[in-house]
């Protein structure tokens, strides 16, 4: 089951899901309206100068929820405005959302489209944009139905289109589909897609808000990072940030899968404990399935071990961890799942999504995979984990054009740390013990020798 | 040629961009929609049209993971196989379809109603094992869901 609801919370506490309809049926400009919708906007433009919203959403501190967690409200500062700025100037909206295990902007498009275009609108008027693109994913057919129903409402509201709301400000918003590809979530790559281009990334500088999207200034914003900023404007951001638990503030999708009792996404506060989001919001592990680690957001992300689980998600306290927050929905393994198997995955991921351009992507990723599934088959060797080791170094954040391959090495690298015992055993036996996915507890010991090594 | 509707359609995103090239990804989406795949002659008709190199167009298609350079069946099923699906048995699920159907990933059933592929994270990993048939998203599969499934697609 998905539960986007939290309830018994005030919709000012949980403005990204504040318009969401009881039914589950998306909101239209009416509800988003009803629950304050393009107040922000209408604030903005009559009493708010361009660099003052940019402003507003620094002091916010809000970081990007695309993963990388970058502040948004810096990348913004850094656009040209002004008379003597260039005329054509653009903001981006990463809708691809292919980062496996994530899904949360889905869910907030699906929720309420409104809130997208409204933050696409401010963060427009921002930087002086009169064009936005929101870049959706291939398979995205029904966020892509919504989000063009909610442009044209907006239109007719006059919130978007020529002079919105009788200001000199006018803007058109386009939705581009992709055709496909991990890559295209890079930000520069992104661009490149948008453009009909091949999507590499691109090497900066120039940086993109000087040089981006045919080569004019660009800002390129994950969805729900564009979903928070109407509520800074709407509460300001002293209030907005006082809805987190911890100095980074504000809230944020949390969302779980795996073999828990309910998955979903919800909004929560900004540093909510690991254990609250996986216990009580997932509902706890299944009966018969035992956590044993969690990729907590998205396959470029660590692995949290599930004696750390008290970890508290936000950018700050999971980066002291030595995890990473990432997107913020999280894979739970269970007990059930090889490790081995897992991590063979992940890399196997990377290196069919690698673009080709760099040696230690093209060359690394493949040969990673290859050990893996060599180890996980029966066929590996105790030196094969120092070779793992090195590909992790090979292949690590300097050595890259861009953060794909870098991002394999997360997992890989806490992988190699906590689940020693698995890799030696599986070399050690010349297999892989584990009986296949999803059998529980109870029903594994007729199959054999378990992972824990139940001879 | 383009037909009319094609051009219809393309026509109609190309105010969107500065450069008529830059078209060219929603083009050659257009046009699968139309004819199922992109073959030689669709991305020569798409590549005149928008004034772009047919080898240009091809080092976009063969780098996308939602064209087709090749033939495929009336529907085609996509199934993920990506971490969140391999936690919850996809393989199970892809092991029963390709017995199902009597085909491996890649392949097309001899009848020509099914191509059978893998694909990255659908975004769907609350509802993980998850597949996508031509435009629609099916999870929480199992064997049985699955079979359901299948039949009604004709």
């Amino acid at each position: 089951m998905t539960d986007r609801h939290t309830t018994g919370v005030s919709p000012d506490e949980r403005p990204l899901t504040a318009a969401f309809r009881a039914d589950g049926r998306p909101a239209n400009i009416a509800d988003y309206e009803a629950a304050g919708g393009y107040e922000a906007l209408r604030t903005a433009l009559r009493e708010l100068a361009p660099a003052e919203v940019t402003k507003l959403v620094s002091d916010s501190g809000l970081r990007g929820r695309g993963g990388a967690g970058f502040s948004t409200g810096g990348k913004w500062s850094h656009v040209p405005v002004g008379d003597m700025a260039p005329a054509i100037k653009y903001v981006v909206c990463n809708g691809d959302e292919m980062e496996p295990g994530s899904f949360k902007d889905r869910h907030l498009i699906e929720g309420n489209p409104h809130l997208l275009i409204e933050g696409m609108a401010l963060a427009c008027y921002a930087i002086q944009a009169r064009t936005g693109y929101i870049f959706l994913r291939a398979q995205y057919d029904k966020p892509y139905a919504l989000l063009t129903q909610a442009i044209a409402e907006a239109k007719a509201k006059g919130y978007l289109g020529e002079h919105i709301l009788g200001s000199g400000f006018s803007l058109e918003i386009y939705l581009h589909v992709s055709i496909g590809r991990y890559m295209c979530g890079e930000a520069s790559a992104m661009l490149n897609a948008l453009q009909s281009d091949r999507p590499n990334p691109r090497w900066r500088p120039p940086h993109m808000a000087s040089a981006g999207l045919w080569s004019r200034p660009t800002v390129v914003n994950n969805v729900e990072s564009l979903c928070c900023v109407p509520p800074i404007v709407r509460l300001g951001p002293e209030r907005w940030k006082s809805l987190g638990l911890t100095d980074e503030g504000g809230t944020r999708m949390y969302g779980v899968s795996g073999r828990v009792n309910r998955t979903g996404a919800w909004e929560l506060p900004v540093g909510t404990p690991m254990r609250e989001v996986i216990e009580q919001h997932a509902g706890g592990m299944r009966d018969g399935f035992a956590l044993r680690a969690v990729l907590p957001g998205g396959a470029s992300t660590p692995f949290v071990p599930a004696e750390a689980i008290d970890v508290i998600m936000d950018f700050d306290h999971m980066k002291e961890a030595g995890y990473s927050l990432g997107t913020g929905t999280a894979l739970l393994v269970d007990d059930s799942v090889c490790p081995i198997g897992l991590v063979r995955n992940l890399v196997r991921f990377f290196a069919q999504e690698s673009c080709g351009w760099c040696t230690p992507c093209w060359g690394g990723l493949p040969w990673a995979a290859d050990v893996l599934n060599d180890i996980e088959e029966g066929r590996g060797r105790l030196s094969d984990l120092d070779l793992l080791e090195e590909q992790c170094w090979f292949m690590g954040e300097d050595m890259c054009f861009c953060d794909l391959a870098p991002s394999a090495t997360k997992p890989l690298g806490a992988a190699l740390k906590l689940f020693r015992d698995d890799f030696e055993r599986h070399i050690r036996e010349e297999r892989c013990s584990y009986g296949p996915v999803g059998q529980p507890a109870g029903q594994r010991s007729l199959r054999g020798p378990g992972p824990d090594g139940g001879h | 040629m383009l037909t009319d509707s094609e051009r219809r359609e393309i026509e109609a995103t190309l105010h969107h961009y500065p450069h008529r090239r830059s078209a060219a990804a929603g083009a050659m989406r257009t046009v699968q929609r139309h004819r199922g795949w992109l073959s030689d002659e669709a991305l020569a008709d798409i590549a005149g049209f928008l004034g772009v190199s047919v080898e240009e167009l091809d080092s976009r298609a063969t780098f996308a993971n939602m064209l087709f350079r090749r033939p495929v069946g009336r529907h085609v099923i996509l199934i993920c196989d990506s971490d969140c699906c391999y936690v919850m048995a996809y393989e199970q699920m892809r092991d029963h379809i390709a017995a199902r159907l009597g085909i491996g990933l890649g392949e097309t059933t001899p009848d020509g109603r099914f191509t059978f592929l893998p694909i990255v994270c659908l975004a769907q990993c609350d509802h993980a094992p998850a597949m996508q048939i031509d435009d629609d998203f099916h999870g929480d599969l199992t064997p049985e869901r699955i079979d359901q499934i299948l039949a009604s697609y004709d």
